[in-house]
């Protein structure tokens, strides 16, 4: 808890149930789906079904025609350009809503159909006549860069996004020459992607008498997408209001809105009735960004001791075809905070990244997990290869209580972390050295049972005076004593209502019940950066126990005054000021909060009526959370199939808010991360068709594949107002790592080397035929 | 295309109208009956977010058209719980053991959960995974879910012995 706590902390640190569950549960949610509007019309999308092709023409007289079709758009209806989201060096093309001349991708919108129900603007989208001239794509990233391979993006002349390399270092030269061995792999991401079970959606109504555009949807930061479609729509950013209510998930892919979702505001624009779009499943799964499609070759150079001596990476990105997130966010990422949690002396790095005529890259819970995906794997594959055990390997490369401050190659520093502590924890929670004697015994009857391990430590919440770092929070002291918080947060599932309640309760002194969060829309909240990169807990839990402790300090000074005592001497517990120690002598919080509404003759010199207050708040520039993870399984030698024994996580997150919301975002996160490693990949063949465009052919992890998540915890609190880490990609990052290594594990016997995913049954026994071969 | 009359008992209610023979049950019962409780994810059977009960039976209501279920007595998540009765046993041990955070998929999982108990009263865990794994979570990793299950199933057991 924070030094400066204001009542005791009774509800922070609880596992107190949610207060968003009811409505949940009994269908009272209000998903953006839900919102009918007067006059609503729907809209679908004619989209390209070839990845590089040359628009000859477009004939919607058709679908016009089609009794309840309103409008139909195209690139000829002049959609304003898109602004960037942010500067970037890059490369970056232009971006219109609808495709102009050239479609770049299967999935590029080309028109938007406007119809009187959903049936009626899908079937008017099968009569847009749209006639390509198809041109040869670039699919493979990997050869974007060679020589005469076709250009996504004619006026960049290159499928250079961008890259970057450390400078030449002859010392890391030379550690790769003093080492005992040098291992070297090209660890392959796989492409898969968000998939939260509501798809992205829009409701869009324009009252062009009132210059006022109200967008409900389905996003995660109401106030980072105000301000971006203000400033695309040429609309002042007060004349935006954006709502979401309730949001199915969205883990990174709501984050930033891309052309398709501008198209829906644009054409919500030129219309005279509000607008609804709702991406369906294969939209979401072929327009909707992808993620994770990288590879790394990675060296490292290692001692007989075990001890890492140095580790160079390349690192190469596919982009696709309209990247959702700047260029330089993922593969920086992975270059400043590698090696995690490991002390390694030298370190150098190169990447680059490439367009290609696919899906656009976009962020997804641990945009960067490729950084820790691909030291885990090598690390196990560095042990195997010098005969040491892989628990020892990390035990004696991890930076420790002393090493800290530890500060990176990249500048960055590591502090308060505790990856050594987690590494113990995991291994004795998993009952690591029985589970080498089990496996020993399957292994001479011919059985694959394997464990593996992940560490990392994760940068959240970064702040550093950026938007993204700040945040706002107005509490309110209703004149009924109630207590109202409004703060600029976005959940999609978060728990926010619950969680930032219980700081407020805490804070303040009242009960918990007493405590209303509101958030997800810009007409009442503060500014503030939404739910996105593990931020809401560190910088939303901070200052919303500022902002309660100052609301504290009125309600005190009003008591003191009224009850002729001096504040320092109240407390105020339960929503009731008393003199400490005396409790006889008190006032009910709504004697206090009548006098401040109602009573202003007798208000103290000065002070102002009404109790409401706001701060705003910078958080410092990142606040690091770490963890280690312990995956077993059991790989059958006749189907492939991975069967999931035991899964252990050991994590850090400081202080928690409740730990029952805290394990929850673990166990989401590390199935999202088992999913990744196991089922989920969205192929795409040569002439650039995506091949998993449905749940019958993308797998996504069921109950029957996941086994036990068991959670530790150690509490290193954080520098930060109230001692809080991010937690909430954290388990995807692990659990990619983990995963690939107790699969790895199982195979081990057979000389089999894991570089790429997913694990799939037919990849594995391909490996395990190749082995006996 | 031509419309066809279709009646149908939703949560105690009789909803009738005349509806296009494409349109979904879940359609209708969203739009035309306006519980929006029930949702969908992906429209193909797969997710199990749009399950209802039709005549008792878990369906998933993607699949079906409304004049299909011309008739039935049709049960959505509005249907159970809530009001002045409170949440059920099954919804109160979701909340208990967080087995929900968006609560996207809820719906589809309560409906599905309370038909499970009803017809299998002590579930070993097993068949509480497998009964479980029609319908797709992203959120919770099953957790939550599964250990609400257990609880509500051993509530049910012992309310019935006593
Ligand atoms: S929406 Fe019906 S099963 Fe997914
Ligand atoms: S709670 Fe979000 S999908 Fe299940």
């Amino acid at each position: 808890m924070s030094a400066q706590t204001g009542g005791a902390a009774r509800f922070v640190g609880a596992s107190v149930k949610r207060r968003e569950d009811p409505r949940l549960l009994t269908g009272g949610g209000q998903f953006v789906d839900d919102v009918q509007l007067p006059g609503m019309l729907h809209a679908a999308f004619v989209r390209s079904p070839l990845a590089s092709a040359r628009i000859a023409s477009i004939d919607t007289q058709a679908a016009l025609a089609v009794p309840g079709v309103v409008a139909i758009f195209t690139g000829a209806d002049d959609f304003p350009r898109l602004p960037p989201w942010w500067p970037s060096e890059a490369n970056v093309p232009a971006q219109h809503p609808l495709a102009i001349e050239d479609v770049r991708f299967v999935g590029d919108p080309v028109a938007i159909v406007i119809a009187e129900s959903r049936y009626i603007a899908e079937d008017a989208c099968e009569l847009v006549d749209v006639a390509y001239e198809a041109r040869t794509p670039i699919v493979d990233y990997r050869a974007a860069g060679e020589e005469g391979a076709p250009v996504v993006h004619a006026e960049l002349g290159t499928n250079l996004v961008a890259e970057m390399a450390s400078p030449p270092d002859p010392a890391l030269e030379a550690a790769f020459a003093g080492s005992d061995h040098v291992f070297k792999e090209t660890i392959k991401s796989h492409r898969y992607a968000a998939v939260p079970m509501e798809t992205r959606g829009f409701v869009a109504s324009w009252n062009k008498a009132g210059g006022e555009l109200t967008v409900h949807m389905a996003g995660q930061a109401p106030h980072v997408a105000r301000a971006y479609f203000a400033l695309s729509l040429g609309l002042p950013e007060h004349a935006v209001r954006v709502i979401q209510r309730d949001v199915g998930g969205g883990f990174g892919q709501k984050a930033f809105q891309a052309r398709d979702d501008m198209a829906v505001l644009h054409a919500a624009m030129r219309i005279d009735r509000p607008l609804k779009w709702i991406e369906d499943r294969q939209e979401n799964l072929t327009a909707a960004t992808h993620s994770r499609h990288e590879q790394i070759t990675i060296e490292v150079g290692v001692n007989n001791d075990g001890l890492l001596q140095a580790i160079r990476l390349d690192h190469v990105l596919d982009a696709g075809a309209y990247p959702a997130m700047p260029a330089e966010a993922d593969p920086g990422l992975v270059a400043a905070w590698f090696p995690g949690p490991y002390k390694v002396p030298h370190f150098g790095f190169r990447n680059v990244q490439y367009y290609t005529n696919t899906t656009a890259r976009g962020p997804y819970r641990g945009p960067w997990l490729i950084e820790t995906t691909v030291r885990e794997t090598m690390l196990d594959i560095v042990a195997r290869g010098i005969g040491m055990d892989p628990a020892e390997v990390r035990r004696r490369n991890s930076i420790q209580a002393a090493d800290q401050p530890y500060q990176l190659h990249s500048g960055i520093v590591f502090d308060r972390v505790s990856p050594a502590e987690t590494l113990e924890q995991a291994v004795e929670m998993a009952h690591y050295a029985q589970f080498r004697e089990e496996q020993a015994a399957a292994r001479a009857e011919g059985r694959l049972l394997g464990i593996g391990i992940a560490s990392y430590i994760e940068p959240t919440a970064f702040g550093g005076g950026r938007s993204m770092g700040i945040e706002a929070a107005t509490i309110r002291i209703e004149p009924s004593g109630k207590v109202t918080c409004l703060m600029g947060l976005g959940s999609y599932g978060h728990s926010v209502e619950t969680t930032m309640a219980q700081v407020v309760a805490d804070e303040l002194g009242v009960a918990f019940e007493d405590v209303t969060i509101v958030q997800g829309d810009t007409a009442s909240a503060p500014v503030g950066g939404g739910n996105l990169g593990s931020r809401s807990a560190v910088i939303g839990g901070a200052v919303a126990g500022m902002s309660a402790r100052k609301a504290r300090a009125k309600i005190l000074d009003l008591a003191g005054h009224l009850m002729e005592a001096a504040p320092d001497d109240l407390e105020l517990v339960d929503g009731v000021v008393s003199v400490k120690g005396s409790p006889a002598s008190s006032m009910a919080l709504t004697e206090i909060t009548q006098v401040a509404y109602n009573g202003a003759d007798r208000l103290p010199e000065g002070m102002e009526p009404g109790i409401e207050e706001t701060t705003r708040w910078s958080a410092p520039f990142v606040t690091h959370s770490n963890a280690t993870h312990v995956c077993m399984c059991e790989v059958d030698r006749n189907t492939g199939l991975v069967k999931l024994l035991d899964y252990v996580v050991s994590e850090d997150c400081g202080v928690m808010i409740n730990p029952m919301v805290v394990e929850g975002q673990i166990s989401g996160g590390v199935v999202q991360g088992i999913g990744g490693a196991l089922l989920e990949h969205i192929p795409y063949d040569a002439d650039g068709n995506p091949l998993a465009v449905n749940f019958k052919d993308y797998l996504l992890p069921v109950a029957d594949l996941i086994p036990e998540i068991r959670i530790g915890h150690i509490v290193t609190p954080s520098d930060t107002p109230g001692g809080h880490k991010g937690a909430g990609e954290g388990g995807t990052i692990g659990g990619v790592a983990a995963t690939v290594n107790a699969v790895a594990d199982a195979l081990a016997p057979l000389g089999v080397t894991i570089t790429e995913q997913p694990l799939s049954p037919s990849r594995l026994l391909a490996l395990i035929e190749q082995a006996s071969a | 295309m031509s419309r066809q009359q279709v009646e149908m008992t939703v949560n105690g209610r009789v909803h009738a109208g005349e509806v296009e023979p494409r349109l979904t049950l879940v359609d209708f019962l969203r739009e035309d009956c306006a519980l929006t409780g029930t949702h969908t994810g992906c429209e193909q059977g797969v997710c199990g977010a749009c399950t209802v009960l039709v005549d008792g039976e878990p369906m998933r209501s993607c699949l079906m058209f409304a004049v299909q279920a011309d008739g039935a007595q049709v049960t959505t998540i509005e249907g159970i719980g809530g009001g002045r009765e409170g949440l059920t046993p099954v919804q109160q041990a979701f909340m208990d053991n967080h087995g929900l955070q968006c609560g996207y998929c809820t719906p589809g999982f309560i409906v599905t959960v309370e038909a499970f108990l009803r017809d299998t009263p002590s579930p070993s865990d097993e068949q509480i995974r497998e009964a479980l794994s029609g319908n797709v979570c992203r959120c919770t990793g099953y957790q939550g879910i599964i250990a609400a299950v257990r609880q509500a199933a051993d509530q049910l057991a012992a309310e019935a012995r006593s």
